[in-house]
């Protein structure tokens, strides 16, 4: 399964390093990573692979969530289907994951 | 726009826009329980719903997270328990409804819908029965919804069930008055009406349908209302794209978590269906959206054209988007439910009679309407009448959810409070309706009714 992660919040030192430790650190594979300030907002955005993830998917929604409590930001991980279905014209009913 | 913009955009129409799956119902077919024993029929009920639904609101929750959209209701609809109930010898139906009742909360949706009769073209046993149950079940009962068809293009306009459904109207505001009346919140009175609707109060599991099935609707109000504020003064026809383009991606949302929850539940996907359908909170309303076009306030001159405009923007958008739309598809016009709408009220620029109107290129009809608790049972019935007559002639689906509140009058307010919302109490005629309604029998099927 893959799935989108977003950071979204105020610019501080050591956000991508605190986001690919959990990540590494439950097999989470980034696939890519993509990072801008957008209106004064640090904005984030990985394409990551579950497949071999060590934990839980609410596990690890919990640990991103807690670390984007602690560091003011806003941490989400959404299967990455959402996103293609929405925007993408080719993806077909019937081929979701 | 690129791959991560999109993945913003998605990002805000659920954070800040409030696109939402409105609802995942499970429809259930409840045929086979049918029993001469009402206390046994009831047992089967209980026990089938309970096991087919016994994951729903589990699964439900589990798409939320991973998907990371909300899915506001989980609901379940049955088979009109008219059909189920009167091979019984019981002579009211209330045990039916309480059966229901305890099923929901034994699953934990917040509503189940079905507590409903076919009446178009006539009664059978159990529909009378149904019907005279119908005030006592929603007063005695939490979470059930009641639905009674009174016409279709095909059967006309049963006018005896018009007049007695202006009294059991009033008898369920009367029974619940200690709530506001809020009996008449959970009771829709349909011409028309679909089978596949998963959006309560009215929706039933229709007998085409299979033993068990997902249906889903989504929304998304305030969606629509963000795309169309960038592109402020453009043509009708940028107008009409954004919403086609929006309501795309609305319902590509719908067509996903649908798909998955049949999947994970087991069952058959049915339909999707695609309405806006507002709630009371700000940033979620139709109102506003047809005031995003241009108009100074919901209810003025422009406004019927602008919902048919949007209605069908939106219809055009989702039919690509998914397989199998069906339900009411549209733009949901209820009065309490639409932060907008109650704007409108209270400022004097929505009327009854406007409201009525707008009903006619709307996807249901006069909804979430409360009036003065002294208005006659046939005034109601007139009301029924009237937009039963709009949606027969105009070969839709109409539908009146009417409130008399008990023991209030104009220039009062209501307020059910959560997705019912509140309303302000309208006006209606005060010329009476009561030798028209007093006629009964049927009024003829148009004669559009003939295609074969």
């Amino acid at each position: 399964m893959k799935a989108i992660i977003s950071v979204i919040g105020t610019d501080k030192i050591g956000i991508i390093a605190k986001v690919t430790t959990i990540l590494s650190e439950q097999s989470v594979n980034i696939l890519d990573i993509s990072q801008t300030i957008m209106q004064d907002y640090f904005t984030m955005i990985m394409a990551v692979d579950l497949s071999n993830m060590t934990c839980g998917f609410n596990e690890l929604k919990k640990l991103l969530e807690k670390t984007g409590t602690d560091m003011d930001l806003s941490i989400k991980i959404q299967h990455q289907a959402i996103f293609d279905a929405m925007h993408n014209i080719e993806y077909g009913s019937d081929q979701h994951e | 726009m690129n791959k991560y913009g999109s993945v913003l955009e998605t990002i805000q129409m659920i954070e800040k826009e409030k696109l939402d799956i409105r609802t995942i119902t499970m429809g259930i077919s409840l045929q086979d329980c049918a029993d001469a024993n009402s206390l046994k029929s009831c047992e089967k009920i209980y026990d089938k719903i309970t096991t087919y639904a016994e994951r729903l609101v589990e699964e439900g929750e589990r798409l939320e997270n991973e998907y990371g959209i909300p899915i506001i209701n989980k609901r379940i609809a049955v088979t009109p328990i008219s059909l189920v109930a009167q091979a019984s010898e019981a002579t009211s139906y209330v045990d039916y409804a309480k059966t229901l009742d305890r099923a929901a909360n034994a699953v934990g949706v917040n509503f189940i819908g079905g507590f409903s009769a076919l009446v178009h073209k006539g009664y059978s046993k159990g529909d009378r029965i149904l019907i005279n149950s119908i005030p006592e079940a929603l007063a005695e009962t939490e979470r059930v919804c009641s639905s009674v068809n009174i016409g279709s293009t095909k059967a006309g306009i049963n006018m005896d069930a018009v007049k007695d459904m202006g009294e059991i109207v009033k008898k369920a505001a009367y029974l619940t008055r200690n709530q506001d009346s809020i009996g008449c919140a959970k009771l829709v009175i349909f011409a028309n009406s679909v089978e596949d609707n998963p959006f309560m109060a009215g929706a039933y599991h229709g007998i085409g349908e299979p033993e068990a099935v997902i249906n889903v609707g989504v929304s998304g109000p305030g969606v629509v209302k963000s795309a169309l504020e960038k592109i402020k003064g453009q043509s009708f026809d940028q107008v009409a794209e954004t919403i086609k383009r929006t309501a795309f991606k609305i319902t590509r949302a719908g067509q996903l978590i649908g798909h998955e929850a049949a999947d994970r539940l087991n069952v058959p996907f049915g339909i999707l269906d695609l309405s806006l359908a507002p709630t009371p909170e700000v940033g979620d309303s139709v109102a506003r959206i047809l005031e995003e076009i241009g108009l100074e306030r919901c209810g003025c001159h422009g406004t019927t054209a602008a919902l048919a405009m949007l209605n069908d923007a939106v219809k055009k958008g989702g039919i690509m988007a998914s397989s199998h739309v069906g339900g009411l598809s549209g733009a949901f016009i209820p009065v309490s439910e639409d932060e907008g709408m109650i704007e409108a009220v209270k400022q004097g620029s929505l009327t009854f009679d406007k409201l009525e109107a707008m009903t006619c290129v709307c996807s249901v009809g006069l909804d979430m309407i409360a009036i003065p608790g002294d208005t006659p049972a046939s005034t109601i019935s007139a009301i029924i009448a009237d937009e039963a007559a709009i949606g027969v002639i105009n070969q839709k689906t109409t539908a009146v959810r009417i409130i008399p509140v008990h023991g209030k009058g104009l220039g009062e307010e209501v307020v059910f409070g959560g997705l019912l919302g509140q309303a302000p109490i309208m006006k209606v005629s005060s010329f009476s309706s009561e030798k028209f309604i007093n006629r009964g029998g049927r009024i003829p099927a148009p004669v559009h009714s003939f295609k074969n």
